[in-house]
């Protein structure tokens, strides 16, 4: 009989941590802004079809980090578990923050029990009828789960970007405002042109459904080309 | 790895909320043993409801009446809904049921969209439909009849639609209109009249207002504006600017004019 190695706990834990910051650190990052309109989600993403922000239900929207069937994964199942409880109970009950702990629970799990663990990091917001009800929660590769306040970000340079919103974020910036802050924080962090950018809206008023993807029009105006020069950071 | 997820299973094409929710034994159970029916069982009906086609859009109006046997059960039942932003759906038939189908197919359009990212193509939101209606076959065989009503619009075509069905799931297109429910022989005679295909929304408002107005003059189930108690005919349009319900004020005018003439 072979006795298997002992790893020691900690060792396990810092292992696994390692190898799904590195794939992370790949990932390019994802804002999230609660703003006057409602809450903005921005995404650097040269694709235009493989999006990483999505609706999951009325006031509810998903974006992840990292790689993309793994987070995929778990939007299709943040869908299914929103569309389940809505279906059963009424639209109103689906809540971020049942999600949140749903995907905070699934990914613990996989890190402590799954061969490997997600090298993911998602984010979960929900647009309030006032600023003070929305909410954005965060969680990464190992389950933990953040309640995030105001502005938070995802992937690889999320504490940079993080570091820079908190700089630049004080009352509740309007939409246009809050883009240009992004964008600018995004620059400042990346140091480079930004290769494309995905970016929805969940709507305060509106019909039921307040999700909303902004069209490149909407985004024209932190478009690569017209980028203020000012950061004077080599790119 | 899904398994690992929430206890789904993993999807396969053409996987759809109901498939989902079946699998967790969540889902609607449409197969009620023969026996566990009372005969007798008297459910509310929900009577007459319609679809008309008009240049650049589709009109779809549905009484406000439900009935179980001779008596009237509800006053104010909804049977005309918007099923995504450019399809709506009515139902006439067991209401109770009806109601669920809804439901139902609101949720499944709406979960499509979002894990595919695009809505379903107009032909195929009405497929989905009539295998919805095909399901509930053994409940129809038992008295438990729904049959739906579908109508929209192909944004990207420009195009509007009316499609109805039968008890069995059958699917068919109509060119002009099309009416289902105890009252709809009644609104399909009086729209054979009055249609024309290049009739703009406000007449297609009046027009199938007013064919419910004829329908409830002959059937006894369906009921026609309501005047007295201030119920009027729900009424939603379905055009390039989505699904949108019509103005109670224009559809209580629309309700005035047409029992006018009838009197």
């Amino acid at each position: 009989m072979t006795v298997p190695f002992y790893v020691a706990p900690e060792q396990l834990v810092k292992d696994r941590a390692e190898y799904a910051r590195k794939g992370i650190a790949r990932g390019r990052s994802i804002v999230a802004m609660e703003v006057r309109e409602g809450v903005l989600l921005l995404a650097e993403n040269p694709s235009r079809t493989l999006t990483k922000i999505s609706e999951i239900y009325d006031r509810i929207a998903f974006a992840g980090v990292g790689k993309y069937n793994e987070f995929e994964s778990l939007r299709v199942a943040g869908i299914r578990y929103a569309d389940i409880k809505g279906y059963q109970y009424g639209r109103r009950d689906v809540t971020a923050k049942s999600l949140a702990s749903a995907f905070s629970q699934t990914l613990g799990n996989i890190f402590v029990q799954g061969p490997k663990p997600f090298e993911v990091e998602v984010l979960v917001a929900e647009v309030g009828p006032t600023i003070n009800e929305d909410r954005l929660f965060k969680v990464t590769y190992d389950g933990t789960l953040y309640d995030k306040r105001g502005y938070t970000a995802i992937g690889g340079q999320a504490d940079e970007l993080s570091e820079q919103l908190g700089e630049r974020y004080q009352e509740t910036p309007a939409l246009d405002e809050a883009l240009d802050m992004a964008a600018q924080a995004f620059r400042q962090v990346e140091e480079r042109a930004i290769s494309g950018w995905e970016a929805a809206l969940l709507e305060r008023e509106g019909p039921p459904r307040r999700f909303r993807r902004l069209s490149s029009d909407d985004l024209e105006s932190i478009a690569d080309g017209e980028e203020p020069s000012e950061n004077g950071a080599g790119k | 790895m899904n398994s690992d997820l929430f206890p789904f299973g993993t999807p396969f094409p053409g996987a759809g909320f109901t498939e989902l929710i079946r699998s967790l034994d969540l889902g609607p159970d449409w197969t009620f043993d023969a026996q566990s029916v009372p005969a007798g069982l008297h459910t509310p009906d929900a009577t007459t409801v319609l679809a008309l086609r008009y240049d650049g859009g589709v009109v779809m109006v549905g009484d406000r009446q439900a009935t179980a046997g001779y008596d009237i059960a509800h006053r104010h039942v909804q049977k005309v809904y918007p099923a995504d932003s450019y399809s709506a759906v009515a139902i006439s038939g067991t209401a109770g049921l009806g109601r669920e189908l809804i439901r139902l197919f609101k949720t499944e359009l709406e979960h499509y969209e979002k894990l595919e990212g695009v809505r379903l193509s107009l032909d195929g939101k009405a497929t989905y439909l009539a295998r919805m209606v095909r399901s509930q076959l053994p409940l129809a065989l038992q008295g438990f009849v729904v049959v739906p009503l579908f109508c929209g619009i192909e944004p990207e075509l420009e195009t509007s639609h009316v499609f109805t069905f039968d008890a069995i799931g059958g699917r068919y297109e109509e060119q002009d209109f099309g009416a289902a429910g105890s009252g709809s022989r009644e609104a399909r005679s009086y729209l054979r009249t009055v249609y024309h295909p290049d009739c703009d929304q406000t007449q297609a408002i009046n027009h199938s207002v007013a064919a419910l107005v004829a329908a409830a003059g002959q059937d006894l189930a369906t009921g026609g504006p309501d005047l007295r108690r201030g119920i009027y005919p729900n009424v939603f349009t379905v055009s390039a600017a989505g699904v949108q319900e019509t103005d109670p004020e224009i559809i209580r005018a629309a309700a005035e004019v047409a029992l006018e003439v009838t009197r």
